[in-house]
């Protein structure tokens, strides 16, 4: 496990816009540059919200991520549910869910 | 001179990037009290304003994390979100360096801090300003407890650090308004989003209002994450104001908005001796 790289991915990306650039044109090689396991890895270059919840990146992190993806709100907060359903409980960090799978407490 | 305002609010993104997905009776009612804290901020005739935010890896993360950062530039930008997500578009802020720089000097000699000549604002300062200082053009000083990468800073030193910077807008001659904004109760940037714990805020407010130190310093992180979610360990930012202005405070808005994810607050304190 490597969740201190897989957060530096995210800090890196949501605040420097060549980052950014480099995500959308070349984010192998961007990826390159960070000690992930496979499954990070993965996540990252998929955009995979759900997953990259699960192993436990910081919320905030993940949320910048995610606008920086253009996911939608609900569907934001979806991703995150189904991360859950999919591959259990967060693994990592302080950003694990409380509610129900089906508790939409802001009716998102 | 001295502290002329200080002051706590609700930052959470969804205020503004989600504006209209909530209903306009719970909106405009949070919205306008908003707009009047930042009238009589305002009115106090500040030189600079002191924002004490609890940021989320904008600036600093777990490479090197303080418990407490003070910015010391001219100017700053925001917000580091996508402006269309965050409803707030990308702009200059300006700082003082000088101020920020004396402040520092003055603090430091009772609480480590840590000072930054580049500082991004992300929403957890964008938010208050948007509403508080809407033409961004009250000089302003960026403060960060850490709240979000643990060990996070202990409520006590919170404490500490407000009553260092109370001694040092007290040693400079400019009009210093601070604001404190973070929580309350909130599950944040989770399937959660929208929880909120109503009776823990109103408890935790009236503590805030009474000033009441060894209320305020009682929590452990242990209950706040249980009760009132990762979000509540913001709660560092209005310790620090509390601490700073001494005096009473009054809330003068406060209710839960789901989508907003917080009980989106305004309070103002007196200023006491």
């Amino acid at each position: 496990m490597s969740l201190f790289a897989l957060q530096k991915v995210l800090y890196d990306l949501n605040r420097d816009p060549r980052v950014q650039q480099q995500f959308r044109s070349d984010v192998k090689g961007l990826l390159d540059g960070y000690d992930l396991s496979a499954e990070e890895r993965s996540a990252l270059a998929s955009g995979d919200i759900g997953l990259i919840y699960v192993l436990g990146a910081n919320g905030q992190l993940l949320m910048h991520f995610a606008a920086f993806l253009g996911l939608p709100w609900a569907d934001y907060i979806q991703a995150m549910r189904d991360g859950v359903a999919k591959h259990g409980p967060v693994r990592d960090g302080i950003y694990a869910m409380t509610t129900q799978m089906d508790e939409k407490v802001a009716g998102v | 001179m001295s502290l002329v305002f200080a002051g706590i609010c609700s930052h959470a993104p969804g205020i503004t990037g989600r504006a209209n997905l909530a209903e306009a009776r719970l909106r405009d009612p949070f919205h306008a009290a908003y707009h009047r804290m930042g009238e009589q901020l305002l009115q106090a005739r500040p030189d600079a304003l002191v924002v004490v935010a609890a940021e989320h890896f904008a600036n600093f993360f777990m490479t090197n994390m303080p418990s407490f950062a003070v910015g010391m530039a001219d100017s700053y930008s925001g917000p580091i979100e996508d402006p269309g997500w965050l409803g707030i578009a990308r702009t200059s802020i300006p700082g003082n360096a000088a101020l920020s720089r004396q402040l520092i000097q003055e603090v430091m000699q009772t609480v480590d801090v840590s000072y930054a000549e580049e500082w991004k604002f992300d929403h957890g300062i964008m938010v208050p300003l948007h509403f508080l200082t809407p033409r961004f053009d009250v000089p302003v000083i960026p403060v960060n407890i850490n709240c979000q990468g643990p060990p996070l800073t202990p409520l006590h030193r919170a404490w500490a650090f407000g009553e260092a910077l109370r001694r040092a807008a007290d040693s400079v001659p400019q009009r210093i308004a601070l604001v404190g904004t973070g929580g309350i109760s909130h599950w944040p940037a989770t399937p959660d989003s929208g929880k909120i714990n109503e009776a823990w805020d109103r408890e935790l407010l009236d503590r805030w209002q009474r000033n009441d130190k060894a209320a305020l310093l009682s929590y452990s992180d242990r209950e706040t994450y249980r009760e009132a979610g990762q979000g509540g360990f913001e709660i560092r930012t209005f310790i620090s104001v509390a601490a700073a202005a001494r005096g009473l405070g009054s809330v003068q808005h406060y209710a839960p908005i789901p989508i907003f994810a917080v009980g989106c607050t305004v309070a103002v304190m007196d200023v006491a001796a």
